[in-house]
């Protein structure tokens, strides 16, 4: 057990169970969504079983020897072309606590997710196909600790979610997704040419005293790895670091979505079928958010210092943004989708205020929206799925004909408003703490606890809008949830009821990952000081 | 009994109306007589308080008993060390004997629904909610710390969300649900801003902690002013849960609610909550916070009272009345009342739910009639309804031989004291004018109510006194509303163990020169303080003896003030309604601006749509216009730009780059075509051309 790649295991078995979807004839509809849904299964109980042999004393983010279930081996060696110098790229798996919070919200929504594709009727082999190679990329970017390799599979969730939005999406669905590919495939752009540049920057010794450049991402974050000439080391004088930063940032803050680049996020949405939606708010939401705490951060802790304040600023226009332009909407999904732009402005708030406070709510806000949009989505599914339209306005007194239906919706709703005893409560309120205890970003966390006010005022009149009043004759038919709808809901209200009572238990997990990210950017002003001067 | 015992008392009361919330909520749909496992719940846990407020007062009455524990653990963090979020039970007088009123009325509330909600479909779901009601409550009650006064705070919205708007079928009840939560949001981000101060400084959420580091002097960002400015944020909860001016404006529209949850609301839960925060908080208010608060108060009293005068909903009368009198308490706070607001919370709490349930009683018997221009001679028809509603009223009005004398009077007495030793004499004012204002409103309910004859008549046919499981959750609390529970001297509520044992003011920790001049020269140094911190002794009480000894003064001209103010509103009530010596209508036309204003609430709802509510929801159109037109229209502007630059670079393509390979072509072709005439594929045209060529070549060579 002790040597078994469970890391490549659980990435990669999604990508082997799409091989086997290809030898299933297309015919067989059933077979290929069992196929898929045994699949997520094993990947989802792999998850829990990695969160047991879990050790949360370790810290990992730039240590290397505190990362779990590492994988590493020579990859791609090159080394005849003495033009061009040797060129070592590792395959480099491990998790941390940052990770594996993330491991497990993937595992689980796309489990769900599975379910929530039951409904598919077009080109089923297909889309399960395109599904199963969405989960490999994603589960991959959470795992990989070689920047080539993170960047392989950022890439390879990117192809599979234009053919899913673009083919089995609603009306508009190719103009969504070509937005949605180029805008992501522009943030890709930036992320590739700082890759390159770091990759020229950083060196890691060879076993025979050589230097070569690396990819490693944790040889990055270490200062003395950085070479003098390197045009992102800090020890050469003219780098450019800042611009450097700033590009990385906006190839991840495009994925989160951070205004002003956002605008994908809603036409995605309204487009994609329930179950892209649940794992595009669920899933790829986040990997903006841990794009940047895994790489900005650590590898950048000089000049996150020097721009944290305008993170702290984007994450409280998106809280208060997104949560007005949540408001202004008439379609039920939209409104959840601007409502994501909001919460994930809690994230970023939480990680400019640099304490162990706010990023571990930042984290587990990103675990928490994980677990409550996919909740949201899957609740506007249902009804779409019965009444074929998704206007606000259309409907009225549900809560009547759909009770149980109706529950599920409140808790999530009040999950979204952030009430104690449900998760969302904790995470926000860590966000709170952390960025006020940080005192340059004071006055915009005095002014982001707005979002909490209009995130009520929203959720509620959107929810006295679809459930309450008198039921409207066209409804009086529709009937309440299916057994297949408990199975997407009742996990998901579980961990939110539970993580709202016990919350620890998520943040143990993160507790040591979040002290080590704090002392690397608290030693940053020393560390990259001494490196300076 | 030892001390851990209470707090697992506690722990117990606390849990059993979770227990039947989640039991009730799960089983309503299929066991149809769930609904009375909540009402055995709460039972239990009313029993188990019994034994607990005693057990507490007989054998611990100085000590506060705390038990916590980690509910977080973010252990060793940079640059600070250990860090550890402490969730808590706190058991000291006060909040035992709010854990009594709580479960007792919560109690009968739950009783007297038996037979009020029947035939309710959603009938087990409305006991589940009462249950949750209860549950957040019991916190707020047992809270050490303030992170756990605001979990179960907003847990105390959710359940008045559910309950207001438990007839959500109703667009009116699903919009008073939504407003009473909302509008407690706003007080909420002042609380939650006030507990991010309050973080930032101590590290800790526990009241205790906190005290004792301000009486070390450590204040947030070194400054009296925003220990100031916490205080109020604190408050400001406050506001919105106890319906202070101006965010009251949730309260009436609760009425919305079944009657019995009106009546759990406005007497044990939700609005006692706000009051019951600045108690607890109280030793960190600073001079400028308590004014605030006092204006708040005063404000909240006086406002209220006014717009009741004119109200003909029976429900909309006692629900400005319970603003009014919840302002008397935050005013009491505010002046330095202490254990005067918290008695008359107490006092207040028996006899408004009292009132609420009498006026849910007329209004079973009158098949849902609120108004009162309808009703009239219920006496007869109710007679145990009108008796207890009648002992209530005597109670609210402040007159002798009750509760409500009692608490009111050391209130009036407190404002009276404030007035001789400050020089203010705004909050005496208001304080006496609303006694006034409020026996009279108070009797006009009651007049119109059940006095006089009948104005409906086939309603008032039809009336009947309500079953027994109605009836005696009214008695019950009428008989409370008798001074005999709190002191033997109906004249003196000081003789009585609650105000001379169980309360005692508490120590304020604020430095002196940010206190209200009659409250500094009687506190121990902070050091000593430290060193003795667990029990209180006398010398320790805050209020100095200048303020006992002005409150001592104050008592006997208040009194007399306030019983001449309520005899005279109560004159005045029968004048003009029972003895008709008076018309109500013409006074009204003659005042008509004042009336109207008063008619329609000070406009608050129409005022507060017309701009923040207009504001917010304009500002969302324009920022979604914005994110369409705007940015959106800048990713489409530039995917527009692009598609035309590659139109452009297509064409330029095609004419240029492709033309200009074309017009080598052609010019190639052309000159091939020219050429082609020579290659005529006779050999002796060869042959001449290349002789001739011959000839021209040496000819040239041998020119150079």
């Amino acid at each position: 057990m002790q040597n078994f790649p469970i890391l490549s295991f659980i990435t990669l078995l999604p990508l082997f169970g799409m091989v086997i979807l290809l030898f299933i004839p297309k015919k067989q509809e059933l077979i290929i969504k069992s196929t898929t849904l045994v699949i997520t299964g094993i990947q989802l109980v792999v998850a829990i079983f990695l969160l047991k042999n879990y050790n949360y004393s370790l810290g990992g983010i730039n240590d290397p020897s505190t990362f779990q279930f590492i994988e590493k081996f020579r990859w791609i060696d090159i080394s005849g072309f003495s033009w061009i110098g040797k060129i070592k790229i590792d395959y480099f798996l491990g998790i941390d606590g940052l990770s594996i919070p993330l491991v497990l919200l993937t595992a689980l929504i796309t489990f769900i997710a599975t379910l929530s594709s039951w409904t598919i009727n077009k080109s089923v082999k297909g889309y399960f196909a395109m599904f199963l190679l969405l989960d490999t990329g994603m589960m991959g970017v959470f795992v990989a600790l070689d920047f080539f390799l993170f960047y392989i599979f950022w890439e390879l969730m990117l192809l599979p979610m234009y053919f899913l939005i673009g083919i089995w999406g609603g009306p508009r669905r190719e103009y969504a997704a070509i937005k949605f590919f180029l805008y992501t495939l522009l943030g890709s752009v930036f992320i590739l040419i700082v890759m390159i540049g770091l990759y020229f920057s950083t060196t890691e010794t060879l076993a025979d005293g050589t230097k070569v450049f690396t990819f490693n991402m944790l040889s990055m974050m270490n200062p003395q790895n950085f070479t003098a000439q390197g045009i992102l080391s800090p020890l050469n004088p003219g780098n450019l670091r800042l611009i450097a930063y700033i590009a990385l940032f906006v190839g991840f803050a495009i994925k989160i979505p951070m205004f002003p680049f956002h605008t994908w996020l809603p036409d995605a949405h309204v487009e994609a079928p329930t179950a892209i939606s649940v794992i595009l708010a669920g899933v790829l939401l986040k990997m903006g958010t841990y794009g940047i705490l895994r790489v900005c951060y650590p590898i950048f802790p000089d000049i996150t210092r020097q721009l944290v304040w305008y993170i702290g600023l984007f994450g409280m226009i998106n809280i208060i943004y997104g949560a007005l332009c949540a408001m202004a909407q008439k379609d039920f999904k939209k409104l959840i989708a601007y409502s994501s732009v909001s919460h994930m402005g809690f994230v970023l708030l939480g990680m400019a205020s640099l304490n162990s406070m706010g990023i571990s709510g930042a984290i587990f806000q990103m675990f928490n929206h994980g677990t409550i949009t996919a909740m949201l989505f899957l609740s506007v599914g249902v009804i779409y799925d019965r009444a074929h339209t998704r206007g606000i306005e259309e409907f009225g007194g549900l809560a009547t004909q759909m009770p149980i239906y109706a529950g599920f919706t409140t808790l999530a709703f009040f999950a979204a408003i952030g009430l104690p005893g449900l998760s969302g409560f904790v995470s926000e309120a860590f966000v709170f703490l952390g960025a006020f205890g940080f005192g340059s970003i004071r006055v915009l966390t005095v002014i982001s606890t707005l979002g909490i006010l209009l995130g009520a005022g929203y959720m509620l009149w959107t929810f006295q809008r679809v459930f309450l009043g008198g039921l409207k004759e066209k409804w009086a038919s529709l009937k309440d949830l299916t057994f297949r709808e408990y199975a997407m809901l009742v996990p998901l209200s579980v961990i939110i009821i539970f993580l709202g009572f016990y919350p620890a238990a998520m943040l143990n997990i993160m507790n040591s990952s979040v002290n080590a990210m704090v002392k690397v950017m608290t030693n940053a002003q020393t560390f990259y000081g001494s490196l300076l001067h | 009994m030892t001390e851990n015992l209470l707090i697992q008392f506690a722990i117990i009361i606390l849990f059993l109306p979770l227990l039947g919330f989640v039991v009730t909520l799960f089983l309503g749909s299929k066991v149809k007589k769930i609904f009375l496992f909540e009402n055995f719940v709460l039972i239990l846990a009313f029993i188990l308080s019994v034994i607990m407020v005693f057990a507490k007062l007989n054998y611990y009455p100085q000590e506060n008993i705390v038990s916590e524990f980690h509910w977080i653990s973010l252990n060793n963090v940079p640059l600070f060390g250990t860090l550890n979020i402490d969730l808590g039970i706190l058991v000291d007088n006060i909040s035992v004997l709010m854990i009594f009123v709580v479960t007792l009325i919560s109690m009968l509330v739950h009783i007297f629904s038996i037979a009020y909600m029947h035939g309710d479909k959603r009938y087990n779901r409305y006991f589940a909610y009462l249950g949750i009601f209860t549950f957040s409550m019991t916190g707020i009650v047992f809270t050490h710390d303030i992170l756990m006064m605001y979990i179960f705070w907003e847990l105390v919205g959710l359940s008045s969300y559910l309950l207001i708007g438990f007839w959500f079928e109703k667009k009116s009840a699903s919009d008073a649900g939504k407003k009473a939560f909302i509008v407690n949001r706003i007080g909420d981000i002042g609380m939650f801003s006030g507990i991010l101060i309050l973080f930032s400084t101590y590290h800790t959420f526990t009241f205790d902690k906190i005290f004792t580091q301000i009486s070390l002097g450590v204040l947030p960002f070194n400054s009296e002013f925003w220990l100031t400015v916490t205080g109020i944020l604190i408050f400001c909860g406050a506001i919105g849960k106890s319906a202070q001016f101006p965010l009251h404006v949730w309260l009436p529209d609760a009425m919305e609610g079944p009657t019995p949850v009106s009546a759990l609301i406005h007497a044990a839960t939700m609005v006692a909550a706000g009051v019951y925060l600045v108690v607890r908080v109280f030793p960190i208010l600073t001079g400028g916070a308590l004014e605030f608060i006092a204006i708040i108060g005063a404000l909240s009293a006086f406002i209220p009272a006014t717009i009741a005068l004119t109200q003909n909903d029976i429900k909309k009368v006692l629900a400005y009345s319970t603003v009014s009198q919840l302002g008397y308490m935050v005013m009491a706070l505010g002046v330095g009342a202490y254990k005067f607001a918290f008695f008359h919370l107490v006092t207040h709490a028996f006899f408004k739910a009292a009132l609420f349930l009498g006026s849910g009683s007329v209004i079973h018997a009158m098949h849902h009639e609120q108004d009162i221009r309808n009703m009239g001679g219920l006496r007869k028809k109710l007679p145990l309804t009108y008796a207890t509603f009648l002992i209530s009223t005597i109670a609210i009005s402040g007159v002798p031989l009750t509760s409500g004398f009692l608490s009111k009077d050391g209130i009036l007495a407190g404002t009276f004291a404030f007035g001789s030793l400050t020089g203010q004499w705004f909050f005496a004012f208001v304080g006496f004018f609303v006694a006034l204002l409020t026996a009279f409103y108070m009797f006009r309910l009651v007049i119109l109510t059940f006095h006089g004859e009948p104005r409906n008549k086939e309603k008032f046919d039809h009336a009947k006194e309500s079953p027994f499981v109605m009836v005696m959750p009214l008695v019950v609390l009428a008989a409370l509303s008798i001074f005999i529970w709190y002191t033997p001297n109906p004249f003196n509520p000081e003789q009585g163990a609650f105000l001379s044992k169980w309360i005692k003011a508490p120590t304020i920790v604020v430095p002196q020169n940010a206190r209200y001049s009659f409250m500094k020269n009687d506190v121990i140094k902070p050091a000593e303080q430290v060193q003795t911190a667990k029990p209180k002794t006398e010398a320790e009480i805050t209020f100095s003896e200048s303020y006992t000894e002005a409150m001592h003064h104050a008592h006997i001209p208040a009194m007399l003030l306030s019983l001449t103010l309520a005899g005279l509103g109560i004159l005045l009530a029968f004048s003009f309604y029972q003895w008709k010596k008076l018309d109500p209508d013409k006074l009204a036309n003659s005042i008509k601006p004042l009336y109207k204003l008063s008619y329609n609430k000070w406009y608050f709802d129409e005022i507060y749509q017309a701009t923040f509510v207009a504001f917010t929801l304009g500002l969302s159109n324009v920022l979604y216009w914005i994110d369409t037109y705007i940015i959106d229209g800048i990713v489409n502007g530039s995917a527009t730009v692009t598609k035309q630059f590659s139109k452009f670079s297509g064409t330029f393509d095609n004419i240029v780059v492709d033309g200009l390979v074309n017009l080598m072509a052609t010019i190639s072709g052309f000159i091939g075509l020219m050429f082609r005439r020579l290659q005529t594929g006779k050999v002796q045209t060869y042959i001449v051309v290349v002789v001739f060529s011959l000839v021209i070549i040496l000819f040239l060579f041998k020119s150079f």
